[in-house]
């Protein structure tokens, strides 16, 4: 079992999946679908008007706003927010921009050219 | 039309509930309004019903007391969760909060009531730095809530770094969590966890809780050093660390890999339903607005407390504190009867001169700015670099409100919430209060909708 569920002693419910432009991801009743894509390994689902710059969580609490995401259609919902449901179609970025995959792994790091810093505009 | 109820509540945190439940105690009928959908705020975010937790109270510092608290209040208040609070308005017979309900269905329901108590609140106050907007990157309290309210761990390789005393919870329950914390970045001096200021508050057991969770992982504690900039394509891979001067102006830097920084200068309170409202604000020991109340809590505005951190960030147990005498001002005023209790006047004040004290050990210094490159993003929303907040001053936009606008930080979805603080900075002024009528983004025709106030006629 996970090890933060250890930690609480969480005997959790059967997780149900929504999906993430049509690919299926487990989540528990009651996560955020901020969480619940943070915790699948998708760090980001959504790009910027002008740089387009790749965004998902940040401050994690509906403040920044730069988590927005596409559920069922409706636009600009804030991920971190908004509960996840059990079927919800996930749309990631106007641009169908999305960043999949686990957190870098060692070795990619040092050297690589910074990210995040061009102007866009 | 008279008013629903006695005193509507704003916010289901320590402060918003204490103020409601020695309210109610006391008599009076309440309602308590917030946008989540489980009690707790911040600091006593809930889990999911979903995962049935044995041990809920081992992510938090003080649940039991909190979750008797909130047992107590729905016997005796209507409890309105799941409303987010977009605007406040009040007349001569009282307030309407004007509410969306609903995570995303935000169907409008106002509430109102004779007198109103806002407990709103406060959220991290990052500084910008080059890489920021990183996925990857997250505040300190994002990376809480992710584990509190989801249990989802923010990263596997987690850097904790910022300011204040709240990286040591952050840090030891990410560690405890299964989290490889590289290391926690205190960009303050060099206190060490033996001396740190949590010791002097009574609070000795939850410091050294936290040391221990620290030194059981293995988490190294570095003070004077900042994360400078944050690197990586498409999501973050390795930070860069400095080691800082007392002004916070990098000496040497290094290499740290990682795939999650958690990160956090200190917390902004939410003011946009008290300065809705015209309640009078003050510099707090930060220099930053916070709402000014008076021995009751009572706000500038008759009929209008307010409690917890939007009177100063305090924590969680001052929140509680100033919210039960809040309830209780609000009691007496309504005319209820309520007998003086200085005991807890005296601790307010104790806890109160401990929270200044912690603002002065843990300021922002203006060496951050050094850290900031022309192409660095000041505000996230607009995509404003330095260079375009320098343009906008050789322009002569000399003022944070002339700076946003010429070049548009703050202009976007948040606001100036995350960037304000950094664009104030860089104005060379203070934070000013933030001036937003509508606190929470609303459907045109919501808004078109509403003619008039309901208490009217």
């Amino acid at each position: 079992m996970k090890q933060p569920y250890r930690l609480v002693r969480a005997r959790p419910e059967p997780e149900f999946e929504i999906s993430v432009d049509g690919a299926p991801v487990p989540a528990v009743p009651g996560q955020t679908i901020g969480a619940v894509l943070h915790g699948a390994g998708i760090r980001a689902w959504r790009a910027t008007r002008f740089g387009g710059r790749p965004r998902g969580l940040f401050c994690g609490i509906g403040v920044c706003f730069d988590c927005l995401v596409t559920v069922n259609g409706g636009p600009s919902l804030r991920a971190c927010l908004t509960e996840a449901r059990p079927g919800d179609r996930v749309c990631t970025g106007e641009g169908g921009l999305a960043v999949l995959g686990e957190p870098g792994e060692p070795g990619e790091g040092p050297g690589t050219p910074h990210g995040g810093q061009e102007n866009g505009r | 039309m008279s008013p629903e109820y006695d005193l509507v509540v704003i916010g289901a945190g320590p402060a918003g509930v204490a103020g409601a439940l020695s309210a109610a105690l006391a008599g009076v009928n309440v309602a308590l309004v917030d946008g989540a959908a489980r009690p707790g705020g911040q600091y006593f975010r809930h889990l999911p019903e979903g995962f049935h937790p044995g041990r809920p109270g081992a992510l938090h510092h003080g649940l039991d007391r909190f979750t008797r608290q909130w047992e107590a209040l729905r016997e005796r208040a209507t409890l309105l969760l799941g409303h987010r609070v977009w605007a406040v308005e009040r007349d001569e017979q009282g307030v309407s909060v004007r509410c969306l309900e609903g995570d995303r269905e935000e169907r409008p329901r106002t509430v109102t009531g004779r007198r109103l108590l806002l407990a709103t609140g406060a959220h991290d106050r990052p500084l910008p730095f080059p890489g920021w907007d990183l996925p990857g990157v997250l505040t300190a309290g994002g990376a809480q809530a992710l584990l509190k309210g989801n249990l989802v761990v923010a990263g596997r390789r987690v850097v904790v770094a910022g300011t204040g005393p709240f990286l040591l919870p952050v840090a030891a329950g990410l560690a405890e969590a299964g989290a490889d914390v590289r290391g926690v970045f205190e960009a303050n001096g060099r206190l060490g966890l033996a001396r740190h200021p949590l010791l002097a508050a009574g609070k000795a057991g939850e410091a050294a809780g936290y040391a221990v969770s620290l030194a059981r992982h293995r988490v190294p504690y570095h003070g004077r050093q900042a994360v400078i900039e944050a690197h990586g394509e498409g999501g973050l891979t390795h930070v860069t660390v400095a080691r800082l001067d007392r002004h916070w102006r990098p000496v040497s830097t290094r290499t740290v890999e990682c795939d999650t920084l958690a990160y956090g200068y200190g917390f902004v309170p939410q003011l946009e339903l008290p300065v809705q409202l015209g309640c009078a604000t003050r510099r707090d020991a930060d220099g930053g607005p916070v709402v000014a109340v008076d021995a009751g809590q009572r706000t500038s505005v008759p009929g209008v407390y307010a409690a917890g951190e939007s009177t100063g960030v305090g924590g969680a147990v001052l929140a509680e504190v100033e919210g039960r005498i809040a309830g209780r001002t609000a009691a007496a005023d309504l005319g209820r009867r309520v007998g003086p209790l200085p005991a807890l006047l005296r601790r307010r004040e104790r806890l109160s001169a401990f929270a200044r004290a912690l603002l002065t050990a843990y300021p922002v210094r203006p060496g951050w700015q050094r850290w900031l490159r022309e192409d660095t993003l000041v505000c996230r929303c607009e995509e404003v670099p330095l260079s375009g907040v320098r343009e906008a001053r050789e322009l002569g936009a000399t003022d944070a409100r002339s700076i946003k606008l010429l070049a548009r930080p703050g202009m976007g979805w948040c606001q100036g919430r995350m960037c304000g603080y950094a664009v104030a900075c860089l104005a060379g002024e203070n934070v000013s209060a933030p001036r937003r009528p509508i606190a929470q983004p609303i459907r045109l025709g919501d808004l078109a909708a509403l003619t008039r106030s309901p208490l009217e006629g």
